[in-house]
């Protein structure tokens, strides 16, 4: 019972992350018809946006270690404690959550940028196309990090008070061993926050009444004297800010290194397939699914009767999933079902 | 007349085989006459032609055929370990494998096209990296890499009373160590094979078969509305691709005996599609110039390191040298792929053809250029007999 909750929460977790980034890449893909093989690359530079302001915030100057009295000895210190005291430590401790702050703007930039610079010349051309500039835009991306940030990965600590493990069974009334990492759970409930702010947004705004018109018929929606491609630039932007905020959250669980980006696109991919190509609802669906699958598929009860099928789960449901069903679980009918 | 006779298949091949036998002497001035840096451009050559015939005939973009090449690589060394040395029965044991995986994959892959291709391809590449490195340990020895050694039991060397008496054994050619002549040998076993690989793919872009794979890959609904099924073609076409990759994968290991998963990770397969682009998708030479090109430049660009750009604008003003280095510095060494993902960025935007359209476009020009001289007046003179042929030859001379 206590192994199926965690591996259930384990799997809601890193479906969380999943369903943010597969979000993103099928918002790009239902308005601008672009497929973005720099989405992984995406969420990297979110991570690292929490990296760099770290950084920022730990900006030290050296003074005089006054704990040693024996002789002048010096030590790093960050100007936020000498300018603020008690209160600049604080901000540091919560520089991850912080930097969502930062990542906004920053990521937003960066993908209006990058619509308007590049992705709009790649509208007409084949897909094939599309995937090959932004692959190479992948690898300029990752390496522009590596250069600043170096190859190895940076461990990136959550808040003190959220660095240790909830006791969750406790709190449920279930064994007291079963604990679960504090900063897991505030993942999980973020992403979901995230997905729910982003489904409303289209749902409840005149601007997101007319992103989905667009989606839907384009052209009428542009003989109506609407300016869609303004939109949906904006939409591209709010995409990279979701893959962004996703990487911020992401860097305490798993240390930010400039390669992280692959590594989580491929996923992404199959489960946007899984989900169906422009489904939104069909993402979030397909990354909690898959997430929780491939955690149970973990599971060493699982392991011992089919060996490896943890590693090999995901893309194994996207191969099944890809033949018997092309527009995927939630797409639309005709919608990239060749 | 003239032309026909440059385009006939035996020139081509004859000036191909100079060209590519040559290669250590005309490399040398580049510095690259060195035999492990020609060897990867001759390996790496026929991986980038074999990709080529699916890729470049139908359009077909795979993100999975550093797959082949790494299973070619497990089973030659495992031809290795439990057959002989010889290299002749690993490659072609590696081109069955890898053929046979090819079928696989392909024929399930091929049931889908587009974008979605590209994913099952990718997807497919993912099982088999992840399998290498988990669960097929006992095949693929996992991270170490798999390697041959002395107690393996080489069933066929046995049996001719060969045996390896110290160390680590070399691969042969019927008894012709693959790393004599400090490597050259090696070079020459696999340029031959890249010439035959090379006449192969002549053959296929000539003979109908092409014709029909470019025929899919221009529109595919108006083939089969012609009652024309496409997909034996294409999968013949992909398990071609993928013995071209088992070949190549083979002959990797027969030069420097080991295997290992990382072979087979997306981003390598992403590195054939590099090539291929760079070069020219669809032309029987761009997968090579791009091949020799990228090899070339990131053995050049990753070696180069602060002080040498010091040397290398040393003829500046100390500030302004200065300035240089820092500018320069994070495109080589380490940042050798940031130029390389930079340059396959601008050739995809500004110049899909590759390099080989970029060569048509300034042959053209060049062409205009010298024909407003003379040749041009030729035609035109013929053209003024007004039989339709001739103005034929006159638009073709003004296009």
């Amino acid at each position: 019972m206590d192994a199926i909750l965690i591996q259930i929460l384990n799997g809601l977790d890193k479906g969380g992350a999943y369903a943010l980034i597969a979000l993103g890449l099928t918002l790009t893909f239902g308005t601008l018809g672009v497929v973005n093989f720099a989405h992984g690359a995406l969420f990297m530079l979110g991570a690292f946006c929490a990296v760099l302001f770290n950084k920022l915030l730990t900006f030290s100057t050296k003074v005089k270690d006054e704990s040693i009295t024996f002789f002048d000895a010096y030590k790093e210190q960050p100007y936020l404690e000498l300018w603020f005291g008690d209160l600049g430590t604080t901000i540091i401790d919560y520089s991850v959550p912080l930097s969502i702050l930062f990542a906004i703007p920053v990521m937003l930039l960066i993908g209006v940028i990058m619509e308007r610079g590049l992705i709009k010349h790649f509208y007409k051309r084949e897909h094939a196309d599309q995937i090959l500039v932004t692959f190479g835009l992948a690898i300029v991306i990752q390496e522009i990090i590596r250069h600043f940030f170096g190859a190895n990965p940076i461990p990136m600590p959550p808040p003190e008070i959220v660095s240790g493990s909830a006791p969750l069974g406790a709190m449920l009334g279930l064994n007291e061993n079963l604990v679960y990492p504090w900063w897991r759970l505030i993942y999980l409930a973020f992403s979901l926050l995230i997905i729910g702010a982003v489904f409303a947004f289209l749902k409840f705004t005149t601007f997101g009444m007319v992103v989905r018109a667009g989606m839907a018929d384009r052209e009428t929606v542009e003989l109506l004297g609407i300016n869609v491609q303004k939109r949906f630039t904006i939409v591209f932007g709010i995409a990279t800010v979701v893959a962004g905020l996703a990487g911020v959250m992401y860097a305490p669980i798993l240390p930010p290194d400039y390669h992280m980006g692959m590594d989580f696109l491929v996923l992404s991919f199959v489960v946007v397939v899984v989900g169906g190509m422009g489904s939104l609802g069909g993402a979030v669906l397909a990354g909690f699914m898959l997430g929780l699958l491939q955690s149970f598929a973990s599971m060493n009860e699982v392991k011992s009767i089919l060996p490896g099928i943890d590693q090999i789960i995901i893309y194994l449901v996207a191969v099944v999933i890809l033949l018997v069903r092309p527009r995927g679980l939630m797409g639309r009918e005709g919608v990239f079902e060749d | 007349m003239f032309k026909k006779i440059l385009a006939s298949n035996p020139l081509i091949m004859l000036i191909f085989s100079a060209v590519v036998l040559s290669a250590p002497i005309w490399l040398a001035p580049f510095g690259a006459n060195y035999p492990d840096l020609l060897q990867k451009f001759a390996i790496f050559g026929i991986f980038a032609v074999g990709y080529n015939i699916l890729f470049g005939l139908t359009g077909y973009l795979s993100f999975g055929h550093a797959t082949f090449l790494g299973i070619g690589s497990y089973t030659a060394v495992w031809s290795f370990k439990l057959l002989t040395m010889n290299i002749l029965p690993a490659i072609v044991l590696a081109m069955i494998v890898s053929g046979l995986f090819a079928v696989v994959i392909g024929y399930l892959s091929l049931r889908r096209s587009g974008i979605y291709f590209s994913i099952l391809t990718l997807a497919f590449a993912q099982m088999a990296y992840s399998l290498a490195y988990s669960v097929l340990t006992p095949i693929t020895n996992g991270e170490t890499g798999l390697q041959v050694s002395q107690q393996d039991p080489r069933v066929l060397d046995a049996m001719a009373g060969i045996a390896v008496t110290d160390g680590i054994p070399s691969t042969n050619l019927f008894g012709a160590l693959i790393k004599s002549q400090g490597g050259y040998y090696g070079f020459y076993v696999a340029a031959v094979l890249l010439i035959i690989a090379f006449y192969i793919s002549l053959k296929i872009f000539r003979s109908p078969f092409g014709m029909k794979l470019r025929a899919i890959k221009s529109n595919q609904t108006r083939m089969k509305y012609t009652g024309f099924n496409t997909k034996p073609y294409l999968l013949t076409a992909f398990v071609i691709s993928g013995m071209y990759a088992g070949l190549a994968g083979g002959l990797l290991a027969s030069i420097d005996p080991l295997a290992g998963a990382e072979r087979m990770q997306w981003t390598a397969s992403g590195e054939v599609v590099l090539m291929t682009i760079l070069g020219g998708v669809g032309t029987l030479i761009g997968p090579l110039l791009g091949t020799t090109l990228i090899k070339y430049f990131e053995n050049i660009f990753s070696a180069l390191n602060d002080s040498e750009l010091h040397s290398m604008f040393s003829f500046m003003p100390e500030g302004l040298q200065n300035i240089m280095v820092t500018v320069v510095s994070p495109f080589v060494g380490e940042g050798w792929h940031l130029t390389l993902g930079l340059v396959f960025m601008i050739v995809v935007i500004f110049l899909p053809g590759g390099i080989m359209q970029g060569l048509t476009h300034l042959f053209n020009f060049v062409k205009r250029l010298v024909g407003l001289g003379g040749s041009n007046k030729v035609i035109d003179n013929m053209a003024a007999n007004d039989t339709p042929n001739n103005t034929l030859n006159k638009h073709k001379g003004e296009a």
